[in-house]
């Protein structure tokens, strides 16, 4: 089972990046790489009803969404407290620790902001997501920062806006402050977290004692699964209490009072005792929401929209960006969302839920900003190892001699990942085996709409430097450079959760004796060739005015393009940026020893010792310059490299969906065709034929729907993978941008550090 | 930029020190130029106590030719051999940043217009900055007259400070042009065949060896300052172009990175003009100095030249005098004559000794006082480029964006307080 690896893995994944979790539901939920909601709910979702196959989400919970709310309710939580059983609770588990903890958090906070009102949805909604697996800065900061002008801003403006109300305004505020005084805190050991710092233990109620009972059970399942799942659940607690109990007590003592009827306490005997603390606030909530709708809840009348409001809610999570979604999808996720979350408030509901509604508020907000530093030692260990699998590219090694030599590289693997046969392994692929990956991923994954990394273009002139042998600096940092350039390549290839599933990419990581990929020699020429197939093939769709249904697309594809030409034009300019620098660096360099020999000849002894030592100082900084160019090379331009070759991949997708539209168009037309053969025959009476026509028509009747549904399907992956592509660009620009200002920051502290060793020398002189 | 110029431009009229004495007796200056076409015109002011002015404050228009021609006039005068004459100055040199301009506006259509607007405006700076180079050239080369008790006294340089006419000197025909080429010529030859004279004093000959070899190898330094501060220069205009197109690029964007490449534009656009003024700073204070001591050293050798000319024609006399002994023919005459030879030559000596002497404590200073400023300029600008609102401010940025404040613990403090701050705007303009 999946979930026991990746139980393993506490720290919830880094926000932006979290759905590309490789997912055993794999290639038919092709869903998982947007919304991990879908993907990880299929489990559960078939398991409630096994009648319901994961292609039939859609459909079959549109009507629950439609429906009021608490016969849905009803509806799931059967299932779901059926489920209360042991191997449930796994289950349930599994999405949420899969699904990492943004959407968690975004369950069991959900409920709690539907009761509230619905503009606060979103308000809740983002912080929780932030705390709880971004660092604590980006807790808060994020949606401010970004509210200036990031798509964000709305989610954040908004509920400000429409509740445009001083109490809104501390609830704002008073996160916030609360993470400003409270100074980063390493934690390491989390076991020791849940127990001290879960807000339980603070509170002054019956239940406080608690959480130490819990672990009895869980911790020893699955604990990594728990350290997870309380910090979110406390966080999102924690927004919520704090939101809650200031603004307006009544609103919610209500509630919570109500809460604190129910017979909870059980519940934390039975060891879901951190879990429970956040469903004690929103499952509760959830309750009183469906089984006594108090006043502010049927003010808000949201009794047929929650659904509605949770995806909203979860789109715009999911990027931050992408709020465009359309309706109808966003009703098929909402609505397994919320068959994902009901169930599991009902089961915290039965298996206990609040202890004490008398006194959480306080103390829940007293520990509020505890688990974000926690969260963020998570975060630290998420992003190195996101993925359970690492893998490494080393040893560049010149393999044969003359023309037919080729470099050899090092593929290690790390993974803990069940799909493969070991733990580590390695393998040594050459370079056009890179190519040969490409060329298999691309012909199987391309038409279906998926974005497939491509490698590094083969270098003719590199590589003949490399084979002539010439042991000089540029065909040293070309070796360099490519493995580099390879590594990330096959690093996208498996962080791309259908991609990793796709056998030859397994084969490529772990089988010994890979076949030489056939054509590799002429493949550089071929795949060019190809390409410029592919270019014009491209180019006579362009021509075929596509009836654009969607303007997503329209507006995604022009953006792709022009961003391809930025990045074109800023490749450009950053490769004249690291000629220049070398070309300074070389200069420098000469400088450096003229002035040398200009002390040597000096015949003031102080003078010249200050010329030697100018002299040291422009070593230095040829030295610097040098490393700057590197770094502006491998940093900066090399990234760019890569997103101009991955943009043509985004844009083979676009094309490929006007493909498959037009192959649907193609398909109506002859269907048409054959109608209108068909009335002719009908009118002309020739019934002999007829039946011809008619099978006719039913055969390309299928076939249209056929490549409409295909289309559809194309259309649906596209977006996913441009949106996942959006992410992955975020992450890695964020990445190397930071490193590249982290270098660039270092040379400048260096250059400090040899002016400032030089000064004194200059004043000495005499 | 403008700034900036203002900034150099104070920083520039300490960029060459030639070690002027702080005689107040005859202060000049050049406070204005009036650049037409590719003449210069310079307003020469000039304060004094002398008595030889007929006034004590006076300013006259002086072009580039004027004072080529005072310093050939100061060269060719006899008395002053035993000095070293300030080097002239170069000649106001605008074709690059002309060029450079040119090649702007061919390019214009391939950059947004921003990009242009600060291009040019970097040209304009660049053409500004020559400008007042060449100015400051002509200044010290009249201070360094000023301040030499010798020369200040010479009447040419009394003329060409006072006489308020235009001096109307003649450009060099081709001929003269012609002349002077060939006169350097036989100088050259002049200075091969003399150079095997023995020389009877250490002193020169030391002087003689370090001046050669080190205006060889300042030569070559000049050389090098000058093409490492040109690249530096093209590196900070990368900035520019990398700047406006993360600009651009973030115009497009919609998603979460807008915000980044725009920071990261603003970014580019600090590190240019941290950049710029590192590279216009090390042309100021090394490439300009290197420059100037290049023609400073030449005129020591020229210095040398004559004495050793002097030598020459000593010995020669010597030789003379021994044939007319030989020959018992007008003995007087050229014993006379060898007299005259061996005054000269000592004088020469004397004066060139004194001189020489002087020059290398004068360019000791000079260097020192160039290369501390150097020094902290670049310490200056490294950390404007590094703290302050630069670098690390950016980084921090970053860091906030992205948060990855971890690394950078003091930075995770101010980050809450702008967060906390920015937090409060964005609800507050919500409230209204």
């Amino acid at each position: 089972m999946k979930m026991a690896t990746s139980s393993e893995r506490s720290p919830p994944p880094f926000p932006e990046d979290l759905e590309p979790e490789p997912d055993e539901v794999g290639d038919q939920d092709s869903d998982d790489g947007e919304d991990i909601f879908l993907g990880t709910d299929n489990p559960l979702e078939i398991k409630m009803d096994p009648s319901l196959s994961a292609s039939d989400i859609a459909s079959s919970t549109k009507p629950l969404s439609e429906a009021s709310s608490p016969p849905v309710m009803d509806l799931l939580s059967e299932p779901a407290s059926e489920a209360s059983s042991a191997p449930m609770v796994d289950l349930l588990m599994e999405p949420a620790s899969e699904g990492s903890s943004a959407p968690m958090v975004d369950i069991l906070s959900e409920p709690a902001s539907e009761a509230s009102s619905a503009p606060m949805v979103d308000l809740l909604m983002e912080p929780a997501r932030e705390g709880s697996s971004a660092p604590m800065v980006d807790l808060l900061m994020e949606p401010a920062s970004e509210a200036s002008s990031a798509p964000m801003l709305d989610l954040f403006m908004e509920p400000a806006s429409e509740a445009s109300s001083g109490p809104m305004m501390n609830l704002l505020m008073e996160p916030a402050s609360d993470d400003l005084k409270e100074p980063p805190k390493p934690d390491i050991d989390p076991l020791a977290d849940i127990l001290n710092d879960t807000p339980l233990s603070e509170v002054k109620t019956p239940v406080a004692a608690m959480p130490q009972e819990t672990p009895s059970d869980l911790f020893d399942d699955e604990p990594s699964e728990l350290f997870a799942e309380p910090r979110q659940s406390n966080t999102a607690k924690q927004q919520q209490t704090s939101i809650f109990d200031e603004p307006d007590e009544d609103l919610f003592s209500e509630p919570l009072g109500e809460a604190s009827k129910k017979p909870q306490n059980d519940f934390f005997k039975e060891a879901l005792a951190p879990v429970a603390k956040a469903s004690n606030v929103c499952g509760p909530l959830s309750d009183n929401y469906n089984e006594h709708p108090t006043d502010i809840f049927t003010e808000e009348a949201m009794t047929t929209l929650p659904s509605a409001v949770s995806t909203v809610s979860v789109n715009s999570k999911t990027n931050g960006v992408h709020s465009d979604e359309e309706e109808p999808d966003i009703f098929a996720e909402a609505t397994v969302e919320l068959s994902l979350d009901s169930p599991r408030n009902d089961r915290k509901k039965k298996e206990a839920a609040k202890p004490s509604a008398s006194a959480p508020a306080p103390s829940v907000s007293a520990s509020a900003s505890k688990p974000q530093p926690k969260t963020l030692e998570e975060l630290e260990e998420e992003v190195e190892d996101k993925f359970e699998l690492n893998i490494s590219i080393t040893n560049p090694e010149k393999v044969g001699d003359g023309m037919n030599a080729y470099m050899a590289y090092k593929v290690s693997t790390q993974t803990t990942l069940p799909m493969f046969r070991s733990k580590t392994f390695t393998v040594r692929r050459r370079f056009s085996d890179f190519l040969g990956l490409y060329e298999k991923l691309s012909d199987k994954h391309t038409p279906n709409g998926y974005i497939v990394p491509p490698p590094p273009e083969k270098s003719i002139m590199g590589m003949t430097k490399v084979k002539v042998g010439k042991e000089d600096n540029s065909s040293a940092e070309f070796v360099e450079r490519r493995r580099a350039a390879l590594e990330r390549y096959l690093q996208r290839v498996v962080f791309h959760p259908s991609l990793l599933q796709d056998p030859d990419v397994r084969e490529f990581l772990e089988r010994d004796d890979m076949p030489r990929a056939h054509n590799t020699q002429a493949l550089s020429g071929a795949g060019f060739l190809k390409m410029i197939n592919r270019a014009t093939d491209s180019l006579s769709k362009m021509t075929i005015k596509m009836n654009e249904s969607d303007v997503w697309f329209e507006e995604k594809l022009q953006e792709v393009e022009a961003e391809d030409q930025q990045l074109r034009k800023l490749h450009i300019m950053v490769d004249s940026l690291v000629g220049h620098r070398k070309e300074l660096s070389v200069n420098t360099g000469g400088f450096a020893k003229s002035v040398a020999m200009l002390g040597s000849s000096e015949d003031n002894t102080a003078l010249s010792r200050a010329l030697s030592q100018l002299a040291e100082v422009e070593d230095k900084m040829e030295q610097l310059h040098q490393e700057q160019a590197a770094s502006d090379s491998f940093c900066f331009a090399e990234l760019l490299a890569d997103y101009i070759r991955l943009l043509g991949s985004v844009r083979a997708s676009f094309d490929q969906r006007m493909k498959t539209w037009q192959r649907w168009q193609d398909a109506q037309n002859m269907l048409q065709k054959k109608r209108e053969t068909e009335a002719k025959l009908l009118w002309a009476n020739k019934p002999d034929k007829l039946q011809q026509a008619k099978d006719d028509i039913t055969e390309w009747e299928a076939k249209v729907t056929q490549y409409e549904r295909d289309f559809d399907r194309v259309s649906a992956t596209v977006r996913k993978e441009v949106l996942r592509f959006e992410k992955e660009k975020a992450c890695d620009f964020k990445k190397q941008i930071i490193k590249y200002l982290e270098s660039l920051l270092q040379s400048q502290q260096q250059l400090i550090k040899y002016w400032e060793a030089f000064l004194p020398e200059a004043k000495a002189i005499a | 930029m403008t700034s900036t110029i203002d900034d150099s431009d104070k920083e520039k009229t300490l960029s060459v020190s030639v070690d002027l004495n702080n005689d107040t007796s005859l202060l000049i200056d050049i406070p204005d130029a009036l650049c037409e076409r590719d003449k210069v015109k310079f307003t020469v002011h000039t304060k004094t106590t002398l008595s030889s002015f007929q006034k004590p404050d006076f300013s006259v228009p002086r072009q580039h030719e004027d004072f080529i021609w005072l310093h050939d006039a100061l060269v060719e005068t006899e008395d002053y051999a035993g000095l070293i004459i300030p080097p002239a100055p170069p000649k106001p040199d605008f074709e690059s940043p002309r060029e450079k301009m040119h090649k702007l506006g061919e390019g214009e259509a391939t950059m947004t217009k921003e990009e242009y607007t600060k291009m040019k405006q970097e040209l304009e700076a660049e053409y500004l900055a020559v400008f007042k180079k060449t100015v400051q050239v002509h200044e010290v080369f009249l201070q360094r007259l000023s301040s030499h008790p010798i020369l200040s006294k010479d009447r040419n340089f009394q003329i060409f400070l006072e006489y308020d006419q235009d001096l109307s000197v003649r450009r060099k025909n081709a001929k003269e042009t012609f002349g002077s080429f060939f006169k350097n010529m036989v100088k050259s030859a002049d200075e091969v065949i003399i150079s095997g004279i023995k020389e009877v004093d250490d002193f020169f000959e030391q002087e003689k060896t370090f001046l050669l070899d080190y205006s060889s190898k300042i030569k070559d330094s000049t050389a090098r300052a000058e093409k490492m501060t040109r690249s530096h220069k093209n590196v900070a205009d990368d900035y520019i172009h990398i700047s406006s197109t993360l600009n651009s690029l973030s115009v497009d964007d919609n998603t979460a990175l807008k915000k980044h490449f725009e920071k990261l534009s603003d970014l580019f656009e600090k590190l240019r003009k941290v950049e710029g003024r590192v590279a216009s700073d090390q042309e100021l204070k090394l490439t300009e100095l290197l420059r100037y001591y290049m023609r400073d050293i030449q005129a020591a050798k020229d210095l040398l030249y004559r004495r050793a000319r002097t030598l020459a024609d000593y010995e020669n006399s010597n030789k003379a005098l021994d044939k007319a002994r030989l020959k018992s023919k007008a003995v007087a005459a050229v014993e006379e004559q060898q007299q005259q030879c061996l005054q000269r030559f000592n004088k020469l000596s004397e004066s060139g000794k004194r001189e020489l002497t002087s020059f290398k404590g004068r360019r000791v200073v000079a260097f020192r006082k160039n290369l501390i400023e150097m020094a902290e300029l670049e310490i200056k600008h490294a950390k404007v480029g590094h703290t302050g609102d630069s670098l690390s401010f950016f980084l921090s940025v970053f860091y906030m964006y992205w948060g990855e404040s971890d690394s950078i613990p003091h930075c995770r403090v101010c980050i809450c307080v702008c967060v906390y701050i920015q937090l409060k705007s964005v609800v507050y303009i919500h409230l209204g």
